[in-house]
């Protein structure tokens, strides 16, 4: 097989699909741990061991947001261009969000004001929920297409409302990846703490899991039943530069469904997610949160493959010029471009793999009220 | 529809966002190298003053850390929300180094610093340093590949426009990555992250000194600051000078307006230092000529010319006129009427295509723009040179003027003076703000003096922003500045409070607020 341009835009496909994966496996535990600190910190101390357990890897995880987001200006700038102007505000809210993090973990501890700690820890948890709303709301609207059209300098335009892409089922996959994340944050704080903090981390698990799989079943048969869908009519050779402007789609309800009748094995995916996230909250509740953040992870591989196989070769559906979506196949950059940055990524993911492992094994071990104590001026 | 309201208000937001976020930048850059050198000789000497000293400065460093993150995030996203059509044009190449900086750069700071500040009783002393200086090489690759980017907005190499994609794509990456004007930029830019580090220890450690605390702590702090910032200024300034050299070759205009060189003089070209450049008569009042300088600077030779801006005005306009052409040839080429023989003609335009582009602010009809309108958009090709022309001069000035503070710092530091010299160690601390003026200046310099272009040459900046409503944006920018401004008045209190506890800080009980007396 050789790498032409057709293999490296599927490819494109697979990689920024692995880097959002990662982003949501590794940065996801700390935005759920965000949310979770209010409810399972009651006291500073707490709060505090909440914290350090994420404190010092979670801006090292952070990085595979902007390696996500780098990697899709990069590989699919019309994506990019297109999705990040027509969701302007949800991302400059999940931005203004973000802004929270990295101050909020630093400054928090920096004044003993109980006030001063209060606000921050409110910060960290808007920090938390605000992104992990957002994007779910952003692939939330991925589904139902986008009220965009190109002209012929292929500039988009954006017809939508902000308020519209706040629509019902939008806010329900909001909360699906909300609770996604909340139960992965909480599972991975049940294995970095003990005791009393790690017995309300487990409850934190069965609530969030259970939010979680019912959204995630509800979406899924909305998306089944209710949901306009979209396919590709005609479109030239895939092998070639091609512009977003000359193929036809034709859109039909229930039709994101079509991948999955044409290959029924694909069903495996969101089945798989249902079995892990089950296996998640037997695991946690055996005391086994080592095995349980593998399996929520998995969960979380699986329920992004969902989205990105179900909407495949789909990547921005457009709702009013249904002709203009953008799809793997038109919206990529030069097949120069796709090749040099493939190898690039192929050799330096690994290495960014290896040593971020290595620092979590540093770090391995438990954070406990008793260590806050002994380090009060060094840890957050 | 796209108003100038709303080019104007992209560019503010793009304006205040991304410089709020250099006031951190630099300070990263320059204060992480000098950190890694603090702890190298910790481990060389096993002195502990050492060791605190890398961590006392790691905490300041903190502070200013998470600012530079937090609004770092805010420029890879604000491409795409408020940039739209420039992302779809170039992102094929600009692209590329951003999402290079993450794999390359930022993992390796983002993730070191972890360790930097929690791994200190988890590492050996050799693993913790080799840490720190795996941060400071994140942040300096970071730097790399921004200016990377930065630099092919100036000097576009190594891509061609597609008509089939209606955008750039790449041809030759190695001439994006060598870029002549990608890599002066970046040594200029890191040597003047260089000075911002030397000069913000070489000024706090003088408030200890003027305070009579923390002496050794401070003298040595004081000591590494001096010669690190004398190597950095001495670079800034030498690179800087590269950098005329660069744009007297690639960014003509660009140095024309900086200069305020309103005519093509007799080689060697004079250089104006002072005067009051007077855009609408094309003349400098008052002009301070210095004979040759700005000949030998721009073209390190006597007998080439540099070229003045009424020059550049009369080619911008035949540049125009081919656009026209180029425009045309696109409209037919995208109409399907692309035989061979038009090809060819399109390839031989293209090179102005960018020129016709700029008529697009005054007409949709690019073809058949007026002569009134072409002298527009050729009048447009030329920066405000008032603002430029200050800019440059204040910041060569706050260069000059760290030069001689770490000079004279350095000198009193080899004598064993510093303790005399209270009038220096007064004056370093109300440095402090200089290498922040001169990298603000330097990058509006930069950035306006590209002006009208975001793409030099090929992409307009009228044609760059996403469409969105001018209310939009007036929410947005409002968002950014309340969020900035706190963010901002919170940073600053930290770092003067943690700035005045010094060392005392860090609860070793070595250090003045820890014991009666104050002894160092």
């Amino acid at each position: 097989m050789t790498l032409d341009y057709e293999i490296l835009k599927l490819i494109w496909w697979l990689l920024i699909g692995i880097l959002l994966i990662s982003f949501a496996i590794t940065d996801g535990f700390d935005l759920g741990v965000g949310a979770l600190i209010p409810f399972v910190g009651q006291s500073d101390e707490e709060r505090r061991v909440l914290l350090n357990a994420v404190g010092p890897t979670w801006e090292s995880n952070q990085v595979w947001l902007v390696t996500a987001v780098g990697a899709l200006f990069a590989a699919w700038p019309l994506v990019y261009a297109t999705a990040f102007s027509s969701f302007y505000f949800v991302l400059l809210l999940a931005l203004g969000a973000l802004f929270l993090r990295p101050v909020g973990f630093d400054y928090r501890s920096k004044l003993p004001n109980p006030r001063w700690r209060n606000a921050w820890d409110w910060g960290l948890f808007i920090g938390g929920v605000g992104p992990a709303f957002m994007f779910g709301i952003a692939v939330g609207n991925l589904f139902e297409g986008v009220p965009f059209y190109f002209d012929t300098d292929l500039r988009s335009y954006y017809t939508g409302s902000f308020l519209a892409l706040l629509n019902p089922f939008a806010l329900l996959t909001g909360i699906v990846s909300l609770s996604m994340l909340v139960m992965h944050g909480a599972v991975y704080l049940q294995l970095k703490t003990e005791d009393v903090i790690a017995n309300r981390c487990q409850k934190a698990v069965i609530f969030s899991a259970s939010v979680f799989l019912i959204g995630f079943i509800t979406c899924g048969s909305q998306i089944t039943f209710n949901l306009i869908g979209y396919q590709i009519e005609t479109i030239g050779e895939l092998n070639r530069a091609l512009n977003p402007l000359d193929k036809s789609v034709y859109t039909a309800l229930g039709a994101w469904m079509v991948n999955y009748q044409r290959f029924d094995w694909l069903w495996a995916i969101p089945t798989q997610v249902f079995l892990f996230t089950v296996l998640t909250v037997a695991l946690s509740k055996r005391g086994k949160p080592g095995l349980a953040f593998i399996t929520s992870s998995i969960s979380i591989a699986g329920v992004i493959a969902t989205v990105g196989l179900s909407l495949y070769p789909f990547l921005l559906p457009s709702s009013t010029h249904p002709d203009h979506s953008l799809t793997i196949w038109d919206s990529g950059s030069s097949f120069l471009t796709l090749k040099v940055l493939f190898w690039v990524t192929l050799f330096f993911v690994p290495i960014v793999i290896t040593y971020t492992s290595w620092v979590y094994r540093i770090l391995k071990g438990k954070v406990s009220v008793a260590k806050i104590r002994e380090n009060q001026h060094t840890a957050y | 529809m796209i108003t100038e309201e709303i080019v104007d208000l992209s560019r503010l937001q793009f304006a205040v966002t991304a410089m709020f976020h250099f006031l951190f930048v630099p300070l990263t850059i320059g204060l992480s190298l000098l950190l890694a050198i603090m702890e190298s000789t910790y481990v060389m000497t096993e002195k502990q003053i050492y060791k605190d000293m890398t961590r006392f400065w790691g905490k300041l460093f903190a502070i200013n850390f998470a600012l530079g993150v937090t609004t770092g995030l805010t420029l890879e996203f604000q491409f795409g929300t408020n940039w739209a059509y420039y992302s779809h044009f170039v992102g094929d190449i600009f692209g590329v180094p951003l999402a290079v900086e993450g794999m390359l750069a930022f993992f390796l700071e983002s993730t070191f610093i972890g360790l930097f500040f929690f791994g200190w009783d988890r590492l050996s002393p050799v693993q913790h340093l080799a840490c720190t200086w795996l941060l400071a090489l994140g942040t300096n690759l970071s730097a790399l590949m921004i200016l990377i980017a930065n630099g092919w907005m100036q000097n576009p190499v190594g891509a061609v426009f597609n008509f089939e994609t209606m955008r750039m794509e790449v041809t030759n990456f190695a001439e994006v990555i060598f870029n002549p004007v990608a890599q002066v930029k970046f040594v200029h830019t890191v040597a003047a992250g260089y000075c911002t580090g030397a000069m913000f220890v070489l000024g706090i450690s003088a408030y200890y000194l003027l305070n009579q605390r923390d002496l050794g702590f401070a003298i040595r702090s004081f000591t590494i600051a001096a010669g690190f910032g004398l190597a950095g200024s001495l670079s800034v300034i030498v690179l800087g000078d590269e950098s005329g050299y660069t744009d007297g070759q690639i960014q003509k205009v660009k140095l024309a307006a900086i200069e305020a060189e309103w005519e093509t003089s007799d080689p060697p070209a004079p250089f104006t230092l002072f005067g009051f450049p007077d855009q609408k008569n094309m003349e400098t009042h008052y002009a301070i000529k210095i004979p040759w300088v700005l000949g030998l600077i721009a073209t390190r030779s006597v007998d080439v010319p540099v070229v003045g801006i009424r020059e550049i005005l009369i080619e911008n306009k035949q540049k125009i006129r081919k656009g026209m052409i180029a425009y045309e040839l696109l409209e037919r080429l995208k109409a399907g009427d692309d035989g061979p023989k038009i090809r060819k003609i399109f390839l031989e335009y293209q090179p102005y295509l960018g020129y016709g582009l700029l008529l697009k602010k005054y007409t949709e009809n690019v073809t058949n723009a007026t002569e009134a309108q072409i002298l527009l958009a050729a009048q447009d090709t030329i920066p405000q040179v008032e603002p430029l022309f200050w800019s440059f001069r204040l910041m060569v000035a706050c260069g000059f003027a760290m030069l001689f503070i770490f000079g004279v710092a350095f000198y009193a530091c080899s004598t064993q003076r510093v303790m005399q010299y209270r009038w220096l160690q007064w004056i370093a601390l109300y440095a402090i703000p200089l290498p922040w003026i001169a990298s603000e200046l330097g990058w509006f310099v930069a950035e306006y003096g590209r002006q009208p272009w975001t793409i030099a040459e090929i992409l307009p900046t009228h044609l760059s922003v996403s469409t969105r409503t001018t209310e939009e944006l007036y929410m947005s920018l409002a968002g950014f500045i309340i969020f900035y401004t706190l963010l901002f008045i919170i940073e600053i209190f930290l770092m003067f409070k943690y700035a005045r506890l010094g060392p005392s800080s860090l609860h070793t009980g070595r250090y003045y607020y820890e014991k009666v007396g104050g002894a160092a």
